[in-house]
């Protein structure tokens, strides 16, 4: 996001004489762009106005759940503003953003000029749109958009599909093909562009989480990608996968899916768990504790994520061993998740704490992440799962553990390099405004969720009994107020672009990185020659 | 993961060459993993039905005729084994078990009828697929006929009993006392023609 952005934007016939070798202009220059930062920019505001737009799908779902009985849309056309918020959210959002963070900031953390393999980069953004077009596109066909929840649970989406299992199929196919190429880009630049003395064990925090994120992705977006296509095949081709007529198994999909979809649940955590520690530390003025454990803690989430995938199914039947092994599993993954949410207090712990705005965005992370952890234990335990299946107590929680966990450090990752993104420091009064109002907005959206689920209330539903009216009132109410606060952020980045106080190159004394040894806004092309080994030492994160 | 500073000191000009056979080389060997997942995800199908048979989880029964191999009849138990059935959508057959439950000792062979009748203007092509309840029990729930094995063409109007041979292992685990077989019924014409 350098000042060259809006000038882009708003008036391309301006010709700026200062544009450093290599830099077209006009819109020529985001199209053919390798450079990872301008990449980072397009996937940074790509997610922002996929974030905007799954918002305003949320925003009527909470109209219409504002009040008992049905007024604004249709059954049918809420199930689709259902399942399109979920996916946009999920792979329109969340997972675009991370890649933006990991595009412009690994190169400049590890001292390399660029990612590994510039020209796929470009591809795996521009592709990126399409698959969008496609999706929402759907909303404006006679079928309508897909209607059968984000998990496309087949016969839903094979039987009883409204006839928008293929844009949606070719959709989920083409972000998968982008997502598997960032992951390739980022474990192929984390592995070979490390400047020379960057050993594994000195990399910054955030870029181990980056490193075993893209390792997940390689290994279940093919899976994605396979279950897509036997959807496809069943409702078009005749095959019978997941058709108990022909011999298939419905349950199938849901193993195959959740195969995918609970190391997917870590693909959009365990960077946050990234940025954040990078700024507990930086803002408390010590060291991060336990590094070394931090690493492993993460590898671990990394790999137990692949056994717990049928603690998502365990109404479907499951025999006894099957529901206590997935229970035990999935307890265990509170273990190491411990490990870090202890890491990250000991590491405040007799700290010089200040609370600049990504320091707030960073201790709400933690707070209402951990929130978002308990319900999940309470979720992860068979017997009451029984209860909670399928009620707004799993709404609850994994938007506590996607917005408050995922988003918050989103923003708070946001705010501590916009410095170095824009070269101007952000207005500081609008962000805490930001701040205050996201979190008192958020809680009131999504906490009542919690005592509305236990009472029964069913997801994905358009209507209610009586007795709910008053918290969904409320969570409504909490519900506009946190989409109207996100303006707010809009507001901060589009005024930090344009002007501001003057950042220094390293804007926050305790801040420690490679990333601050160069000049903000940073310039077009750095460590162009790799960084001294002083300045590498300098970024360790360990202890000393 | 072991570290190797060599291959790290890629951003040395002189190196390029280097760097990108490195990068090459570990492109190819992600790109492997990838086809490898996905081929894993479409293994996992058949893998997924030879465990379901091995286990007898979720319920699924022999889809082929077996033999009667039990060395005895168990007189001192009694299994309780229920007949469910349900329509898929869009098949307008009356289909139901003549007997809606029975009592059987293990090992002993029994013979129970459901009843089929189209009541749709043209011929229709059924096919009935059986869930046992609860799930492990269906290892031990042997068909030695079953009209599920085959194709059920019924011509507009016609009626029809259908045939059921079994019998329960004498190996059933001892707390389960009651079996549920379900059977669903689909309209496979459009398939099978």
């Amino acid at each position: 996001m350098t000042t060259d952005v809006i000038e882009q934007d708003s008036h391309d016939e301006h010709h700026d004489d200062s544009h450093e070798h290599g830099k077209m202009n006009g819109i020529k220059r985001w199209l053919y762009t390798t450079n990872h930062k301008d990449i980072g920019t397009l996937y940074l505001w790509f997610a922002f106005i996929m974030f905007l737009t799954g918002g305003a799908l949320a925003m009527v779902i909470r109209a219409e759940l504002f009040q008992p009985g049905l007024q604004l849309v249709e059954p049918d056309f809420f199930n689709q503003l259902t399942t399109v918020h979920g996916l946009v959210m999920v792979f329109g959002a969340i997972m675009p953003a991370f890649t933006g963070f990991a595009n412009w900031m690994l190169p400049m953390m590890l001292g390399a000029p660029d990612m590994a393999l510039p020209r796929m980069n470009n591809w795996s953004f521009w592709i990126l749109p399409f698959a969008f077009a496609i999706l929402l596109g759907s909303f404006f066909m006679e079928s309508g958009a897909p209607n059968f929840g984000w998990t496309f649970y087949a016969p839903l989406s094979t039987t009883y599909s409204n006839g928008s299992t293929a844009f949606f199929v070719f959709a989920v196919h083409i972000m998968g093909i982008s997502s598997i190429m960032g992951a390739i880009n980022i474990v192929v630049t984390i592995m070979n562009m490390r400047a020379p003395g960057m050993t594994y064990m000195k990399m910054p925090l955030f870029v181990w989480t980056f490193f075993i994120t893209a390792y997940l992705l390689i290994a279940v977006m093919p899976v994605l990608a396979g279950v897509v296509t036997m959807l496809l095949t069943d409702t078009y081709f005749g095959t019978s996968f997941f058709d108990a007529a022909g011999g298939g198994d419905p349950v199938l999909f849901q193993h195959l899916f959740w195969f995918f979809g609970h190391p997917e649940v870590y693909i959009m955590i365990l960077p946050a768990f990234g940025i954040v520690s990078t700024i507990i530390p930086a803002f408390s003025r010590k060291r991060l504790f336990g590094y070394s454990s931090m690493v492993y803690a993460t590898s671990s989430i990394a790999l137990l994520s692949f056994i717990v995938w049928a603690h998502h199914m365990f109404t479907t039947g499951m025999p006894l061993f099957g529901e206590l092994f997935f229970m035990y599993c999935t307890m265990l993954i509170a273990v190491p998740t411990g490990v870090k949410v202890f890491n990250w207090v000991a590491t405040m712990w007799r700290g010089s704490l200040t609370f600049e705005t990504p320091m707030l965005f960073s201790i709400a992370f933690v707070i209402l992440f951990t929130i978002g952890g308990f319900s999940g234990l309470m979720l992860a335990m068979t017997p009451v799962d029984f209860q909670y299946h399928d009620t707004y107590f799993v709404v609850a929680h994994f938007h506590y553990v996607l917005v408050t966990g995922s988003l918050f450090s989103i923003y708070a990752g946001a705010y501590f390099w916009l410095p170095k993104w824009t070269g101007h420091m952000y207005n500081d009064s609008l962000s805490k405004w930001h701040f205050w109002c996201s979190l008192i907005s958020v809680n009131l959206l999504f906490f009542p969720m919690h005592f509305l689920g236990l009472a029964g209330m069913p997801r994905r539903i358009p209507d209610y009994a009586l007795q709910f009216a008053d918290f969904n009132k409320w969570v409504s109410i909490g519900g506009f107020a946190f989409g109207l606060s996100q303006l707010i952020f809009l507001a901060v980045v589009i005024k930090c672009i344009r002007g501001g106080e003057k950042a220094p190159a390293k804007p926050w004394d305790g801040a420690i990185g490679l990333e601050w040894t160069v000049a903000s806004p940073a310039p077009y092309h750095t460590f162009s020659t790799p960084p001294p080994q002083r300045d590498i030492d300098n970024a360790d994160q360990h202890e000393h | 993961m072991s570290t190797n500073d060599d291959k790290a000191n890629i951003n040395n000009a002189t190196d390029t060459g280097i760097s990108i056979s490195n990068n090459n080389k570990t492109v190819k060997k992600l790109l492997l993993v990838v086809i490898a997942m996905f081929g894993f995800g479409f293994a996992l199908v058949p893998l997924y039905d030879v465990f379901c048979d091995i286990t007898g989880l979720n319920g699924k029964t022999n889809s082929t005729a077996v033999a009667y191999t039990a060395s005895s009849v168990d007189e001192s138990r009694t299994v309780r084994v229920q007949f469910i059935t349900r329509n898929a959508k869009g098949i307008p057959w009356n289909f139901e078990p003549v007997v809606n439950e029975i009592d059987v000792h293990p090992g002993e062979m029994k013979l129970v009828s459901f009843y089929a009748k189209n009541n749709a203007s043209h011929d229709i092509i059924g096919q009935a697929v059986p869930s046992v309840s609860p799930g492990l029990a269906a290892n031990y729930f042997h068909k030695i006929e079953c009209f599920c094995f085959t194709q059920q063409p019924l011509a507009a109007g016609t009626e029809v009993e259908m045939s059921l041979q079994f019998y329960v292992d004498l190996e059933l685990p001892a707390d389960i006392k009651t079996l549920t077989l379900s059977y669903t019924l689909y309209d496979i014409t459009e398939k099978s023609s």
